[in-house]
């Protein structure tokens, strides 16, 4: 095991700058007004770097530089673009372990899961949008014999991206990846809680890219995102986040009749029926651990498996086993290779899940394990972290029905697969789903019978490109990680086109 | 009288220093994701409202003249409405497009029960 020297200690991998400005055209542009605020880790409490405060003055500068570098951007061509995002592809790889550490110092979140996931599927995401760009093809309808209709994909233009907090880099993937594959210019705002790590990124890749192609434009959402999402000169809005934003951010998409894609989070359920337990083998296990999904980046993830089902037939003993993982989890500093629960993204977090946890007690939900801040030593005691927890309950309550985006879960018996289905939609959101049994007609009907756009069956937390991923419900709208998303990104241009010499006849 | 949302002073003076900076002020209850789950606090009618909202509160703050009204989703309310709510301030970093992030604080919600008198007044 190792532990990963700090960004700015002299052994770390990392030097982050200790002020990022915005970086638009190619290069960095102070805050027109000069603003700059605090970027802390969430592993000490303590300020690393400060950021640009952006304003509608700055947003403007980054439209302008956007707007230059479309069309010429458009026009290249698909072997053109595609090439470059293998490049980007290529130039993560090479500084995998540097992007992890820098990603985990901003977040919190451990190093196992920036160097397993966050980092590499990034940049298999890059590679599969170089791979769908070159694959997609163009239509044509034969009207009658000398009618054609042509469709061809056009890109929108430039568009607004606005990136969460939970998975910087890898968000901001899913959103750069399909935009400029489908040849659009983007102006993106990361999140206020984890500006950095991107400009790291941009850092190791603008040399591939044209200036203008990517502009990135910090600060807060009312003085940054809201001049980007109601601007008229965007072609499309992205946005990951939640529900009042999320219709907020339609409401200023209708002023300007642009579309939007939104993913807005859930209340995931996972199911696990009663022949999981029918043997204490490997499939068991696996089981478990897909239980255990909760803690997965300190529950900071919008299909986090906040809710278990567990049928009533081995309800007790599974739920022990399932108390017994979760103990075992290694909670600590992110950057020590060992740790699997690192600390929450940002001090409002850590206080909104404790929060959670008192009225979860209010409502009468059981603990079963966790339920306190956890205090870490070692100069951790200013990080924000909180132990893995284990409500036992009914659906009814609110720890049931909010999303508390901590590692909190709530669990609940069910009788059959009716009572499974029913309590499993019970929900105003509709992201994620987890489906557990070693019965596949069992496992076919209810992943058919959840109100979710991805029902992990008999597996949890896998986000492999080219497997579409987005909301029904109150979740949002559009399908990312798919060539579908291609579509959210492009124009459809139709030709229709008369080879006859002859008149219609009617005038 | 019985009430569905109260407000800590400490929240109470940031919405004083808001209302002077933004004007009258309205905040709209999130879910889901990110920074959902919070209180979002816009300039009134920053945010339009419709038939799927539910007016729970016109909250009185001493030095601002108008109500400061807090509204939730219909749905969600369906799964709120057996609990008081009060809106806190901790220090924080962001909150979508709420009015009080740069000022490097957070609005954030504080749950109880209502108790069932509570509960009969408010459903009569």
């Amino acid at each position: 095991m190792t532990t990963y020297a700090a960004p700015g200690q002299s052994d770390s991998p990392v030097r982050y700058q200790s002020r990022y400005d915005h970086w638009i055209n190619g290069e960095f542009v102070a805050p027109a007004l000069g603003r700059y605020f605090e970027n802390p880790t969430p592993v000490t409490g303590q300020t690393f770097c400060e950021i640009a405060r952006g304003t509608a003055e700055d947003v403007e500068k980054a439209l302008d530089a956007a707007h230059g570098a479309a069309p010429a951007w458009g026009r290249t061509s698909v072997a053109e673009r595609a090439n470059i995002l293998n490049k980007i592809a290529d130039r993560i790889e090479a500084n995998l372990e540097n992007l992890a550490v820098a990603e985990t110092w901003e977040n919190g979140k451990p190093i196992r899961e920036t160097l397993a996931a966050d980092i590499p599927l990034a940049v298999d995401h890059f590679r599969y949008f170089a791979g769908a760009i070159r694959a997609q093809e163009g239509s044509i309808s034969e009207i009658d014999e000398d009618t054609v209709a042509y469709h061809f994909h056009e890109p929108l233009g430039v568009v607004a991206q606005i990136i969460p907090w939970n998975f910087p880099i890898l968000m901001a993937t899913w959103k750069l990846a399909p935009a400029l594959a489908a040849g659009n210019a983007v102006v993106l705002k990361p999140a206020e809680q984890t500006p950095a790590s991107i400009h790291y990124l941009m850092d190791l890749i603008s040399d591939l890219l044209p200036p203008g192609v990517v502009n990135i434009v910090n600060g807060f959402g009312i003085e940054a995102g809201k001049p980007l999402a109601a601007s008229a000169r965007v072609a499309k809005v992205a946005f990951t986040g939640e529900t009042t934003t999320g219709r907020l951010i339609m409401q200023y998409a209708s002023e300007n009749i642009k579309p939007v894609t939104l993913e807005l989070g859930g209340k995931s359920p996972n199911i696990f029926f009663d022949d999981v337990s029918t043997a204490h083998d490997e499939f068991f296990d696996k089981a478990l651990e897909g239980f255990t999904m909760f803690a997965l980046n300190q529950g900071e993830v919008c299909t986090c498996p906040s809710r278990a089902l567990i049928q009533q037939g081995h309800y007790r003993d599974f739920l022990d086993a399932a108390v017994e993982r979760t103990q075992k989890i290694v909670q600590g500093n992110p950057l020590d290779s060992a740790t699997m629960v690192g600390a929450q993204a940002s001090n409002d977090q850590l206080e909104k899940i404790l929060s959670y946890l008192d009225i979860g007690r209010q409502e009468g939900a059981k603990v079963l394990t966790g339920g306190e801040r956890a205090q870490l030593d070692g100069g951790l005691s200013d990080g924000y972290y909180v132990q893995p927890t284990i409500f036992e309950g009914s659906n009814s309550m609110r720890v049931f029905q909010e999303e508390i985006f901590g590692p909190v879960v709530s669990v609940a018996a069910f009788s059959d697969f009716d009572d499974a289905i029913k309590t499993a939609n019970d929900t105003l959101y509709g992201l994620g789903a987890g489906v557990w049994t070693r019965d596949t007609n069992t496992a076919y009907r209810a992943g058919r019978a959840i109100q979710a756009g991805r029902v992990w069956t008999n597996c949890y937390h896998a986000y492999p490109a080219h497997a579409a991923f987005g909301g029904y419900k109150g979740s949002g709208i559009g399908r990312e990680n798919h060539r579908m998303m291609l579509d959210h990104y492009q124009q459809t241009k139709n030709l229709l086109v008369s080879y006859s010499p002859r008149a219609v006849g009617l005038f | 009288m019985t009430s569905r949302v109260a407000i800590t002073p400490a929240a109470a003076e940031v919405i004083r220093s808001l209302r002077g900076a933004h004007g009258p002020l309205m905040f709209h209850q999130s879910g889901g994701c990110c920074d959902g789950s919070s209180p979002m606090c816009y300039p009134q009618g920053e945010f339009r409202t419709g038939s799927s909202d539910v007016l729970l509160a016109e909250l009185a703050i001493d030095g601002v003249d108008e109500p400061v009204t807090f509204w939730m989703g219909a749905a969600q309310f369906e799964r709120w409405r057996h609990t008081h709510l009060t809106v806190d301030v901790v220090p924080g970093r962001g909150s979508g497009f709420s009015l009080e992030a740069p000022e490097g604080v957070r609005f954030l919600i504080r749950s109880r029960l209502l108790t069932p008198e509570e509960q009969a007044d408010l459903d009569s």
